[in-house]
């Protein structure tokens, strides 16, 4: 698998990262399924993060809003009908990981869907670092995803 | 008996493309296991090592949200539309 995306679509999620500090930011990406694997991001969709009511929805694990994130069911069909409307699809979610590498935690992994991208932005000190993406595979194992830079459109 | 499955976008792939189907069952339970015994590789995806449905996995009687209902054992009606949405979570460190 492989995600071509734009810088200034890598800057949102820097910027997005670094508005959220010390909290994690979270988001919807939207785009198109392409042909070989690869997938085309056009839209960053920034949510907010839920983490707060995540207990509602059985996933509230004691730790706080500093060190997870939530979507809601709600927020996710929100930003499919916007992603419908414009004739896109999620393709994955990004979030951030506040003075904390960029990799996958066992909570990503566990909670995590197949086929969309994960990206994380680790940002250290307020200050965003190191954009990755990852997919799971068929083992539900998180692997490395190729990112490229895509021309503005 | 059948009843309206709406299928969430990362797990189409594993069901031909198809957004919704046709599934057998009075309950949810039943309907869900029509679902892993027509597509397998869902099941991982849906449950979790235990067997139980995995938290981030909601499902939706019309608007209604299992865990407030009977969970798996909320039965159904053929005019009842059942949803499967995304909550998307993950964090940093482990607890
Ligand atoms: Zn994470």
């Amino acid at each position: 698998m492989s995600l071509g995306l734009t810088k200034s679509q890598m800057a949102a999620i820097y910027d997005h990262g670094e508005r959220a500090y010390p909290h994690e930011c979270c988001g919807l990406l939207l785009g198109r399924f392409e042909p070989e694997d690869r997938k085309t991001l056009v839209e960053t969709w920034a949510v907010e993060n839920n983490w707060e009511g995540s207990g509602e929805f059985g996933l509230d694990d004691g730790q706080t809003s500093q060190r997870r994130f939530m979507i809601s069911p709600d927020d996710y069909r929100q930003g499919e009908r916007h992603a419908r409307s414009k004739g896109l699809e999620i393709i994955g979610t990004y979030h951030s990981h506040p003075d904390h590498p960029a990799i996958p935690s066992e909570f990503d992994r566990n909670n995590a869907w197949p086929v969309y991208s994960y990206m994380i932005v680790s940002v250290e000190q307020g200050k965003a670092k190191v954009l990755t993406s990852w997919t799971l595979d068929d083992d539900r194992q998180f692997q490395n995803e190729a990112f490229f830079q895509a021309k503005e459109v | 008996m059948t009843v309206k499955v709406l299928i969430p976008g990362p797990l189409r792939r594993y069901t031909a493309n198809l957004e919704s189907l046709e599934l057998e069952g009075s309950s949810i339970s039943e309907i869900l296991a029509d679902l892993t015994g027509r597509y397998g590789d869902l099941k991982k995806h849906l449950y979790n090592e235990d067997g139980k449905l995995r938290n981030f996995v909601n499902v939706y009687v019309n608007d209604e949200d299992i865990r407030d209902l009977n969970q798996q054992e909320t039965s159904v009606q053929a005019s009842d539309v059942i949803s499967i949405v995304p909550s998307i979570a993950g964090g940093s460190s482990c607890a």
